[in-house]
């Protein structure tokens, strides 16, 4: 019952987000804001990971090729389908979950524990309003990132691949052409799109309607990180269901 | 003016306000006192429209805000100004830039004429000096203050606080309580704070209500306090051994 209670309380949340609007001059300062905390300030850890990322899918291809009639440009069309179609949009939306969904949910809870919101609402603010909507719009350039990580994903893979030997330049250039569906990037942009939504809500979701203090604000971000990954995880099957089946 | 009738508000089944009457009256410090569990906050948020009663009215000016729709719930609200217990000032934000928040949120002016307001009123809580400072670097007296400072600074018909002075030093609150009654003079407003405060009770009630488990039990003002043989009252007012000898003197004229 308490999780109906939840998924009920979430749409309805997600309703009254576009209720009543903040004043426009206002509402643009807090987007650009949230562009710099959320999307911004997220891009060092998501090029980390990517270049490594890429760099093992290589590594580990190139290693399980013994077969000597398999052509080693599979390394580079392999690394170019995981990253693309799985690697930069569901693995690095699980890493935002943690990094930008616990920084959503502790930065709105402590505001709800420190009566901030209470603050907003008594002025006659629709705080949701207020601070869910520019996490959203901010979120809308996640597909940004997803292809900076796509981007850094296949040079860690070529680095990774031809400076360890594994595989040819001109090889690796071949795969990673071979067989290009253009649908599969839009595939992993829709993916993106979806993702950045619930990365922008649930967390916030999470946030907005915690109960108690401190503590209660450590526990509310550890709950909205799994949460926010298993409804990830969840639309990533449904999606790729959906558009790729 | 702030009239309540009848208001009743339960959670879950238990009865927490059982029906209140009572009013709070413009240009004067009106405190809601009680102890801990009697309901105060709850009464406080009913009065904000933070939480709806489950029964009776609350009438701004006359006007009950049950009657009202969305829109004048909306502007009535912006007749309010609230100084919350931990002061709930926006830790992103300077003081300079918490102070002119609902200037910013609803008025059409000018950066330099909402710079003059927020000057005029940081002046008024002498705080002009820390404008650019955050509230995590200043004391918690001038994060009140600028609480304070931010609730009046779009001229607010009716003021709320909820124990304005707590957790602070004596000498301080002493500085808050006054600050607050001189504001409620200078403006003509209706000012209600929510206090354990004894010294505040003593010191600034003009129109006291001592709630007792949900219940208004006494209304008088500080003058008629010493006087009342109400015993709930007086064990709550005078369980200090200081207060009593407090009493005792005023009853005696000394």
């Amino acid at each position: 019952m308490r999780y109906l209670h939840d998924i009920g309380e979430y749409f309805i949340m997600l309703k009254d987000i576009f209720r009543r609007m903040t004043k426009p001059s206002v509402l643009k300062t807090l987007i650009f804001k949230e562009v710099d905390d959320l999307i911004i300030n997220s891009m060092g850890i998501v090029i980390f990971i990517s270049f490594f990322i890429g760099g093992v899918v290589t590594i580990q291809t190139a290693l399980n090729l013994n077969n000597p009639l398999i052509p080693k440009s599979l390394i580079g069309f392999t690394a170019r389908q995981s990253i693309i179609l799985e690697f930069a949009p569901t693995f690095i939306s699980i890493i935002m979950a943690g990094k930008v969904g616990s920084y959503i949910t502790s930065s709105i809870g402590t505001m709800r524990v420190t009566e901030q919101i209470d603050a907003l609402e008594v002025m006659g603010i629709n705080s949701l309003n207020y601070l869910v909507l520019p996490k959203i719009v901010a979120m809308l350039l996640y597909p940004f990132v997803i292809s900076i990580a796509m981007f850094v994903g296949i040079g860690g893979a070529y680095m990774a691949g031809v400076m360890g030997g594994f595989v040819a330049s001109d090889q690796f250039l071949e795969g990673l052409q071979n067989d290009f569906i253009p649908f599969h990037l839009a595939y992993a942009f829709i993916k993106s799109f979806i993702f950045a939504l619930i990365l922008a809500t649930v967390p916030s979701y999470h946030g907005y309607y915690m109960k108690g203090g401190a503590l209660e604000v450590g526990q509310a971000s550890t709950t909205s990180f799994v949460w926010t990954s298993v409804i990830l995880i969840i639309a990533n099957y449904i999606l790729t269901q959906l558009l790729l089946s | 003016m702030i009239k309540v009738n009848d208001l009743h508000k339960s959670f879950s089944g238990e009865e927490i306000l059982k029906g209140i009457d009572t009013e709070f009256i413009q240009g004067k410090t009106n405190l809601i006192i009680g102890q801990s569990g009697a309901g105060k906050t709850v009464f406080l948020k009913c009065l904000l429209g933070l939480i709806l009663p489950t029964d009776g009215t609350i009438e701004y000016d006359g006007k009950a805000y049950s009657t009202l729709n969305k829109e004048q719930q909306r502007e009535l609200r912006k007749k309010m100004g609230m100084v919350f217990q931990g002061s709930a000032l926006f830790d992103s934000m300077s003081v300079a830039e918490n102070v002119m928040f609902p200037l910013k949120m609803f008025t059409k002016q000018r950066k330099e004429q909402r710079m003059e307001r927020v000057r005029e009123v940081l002046d008024r809580v002498d705080l002009l000096k820390v404008d650019n400072k955050f509230p995590s670097e200043i004391s918690g007296g001038m994060q009140k203050r600028v609480a304070i400072a931010r609730a009046i600074v779009n001229k607010p018909q009716y003021l709320f606080c909820d124990e304005p002075n707590s957790g602070l030093d004596p000498k301080t609150a002493i500085l808050i309580d006054n600050l607050i009654h001189e504001i409620t003079k200078e403006n003509n407003i209706t000012t209600v704070i929510n206090t354990h405060d004894m010294n505040s009770v003593l010191e600034i009630g003009e129109n006291i209500v001592f709630l007792k488990d949900g219940r208004l039990e006494w209304q008088g003002d500080k003058s008629i306090i010493y006087k009342t043989d109400n015993e709930s009252l007086t064990s709550f007012v005078y369980s200090s051994d200081l207060f009593q000898k407090v009493r005792k003197a005023q009853l005696q004229g000394l």
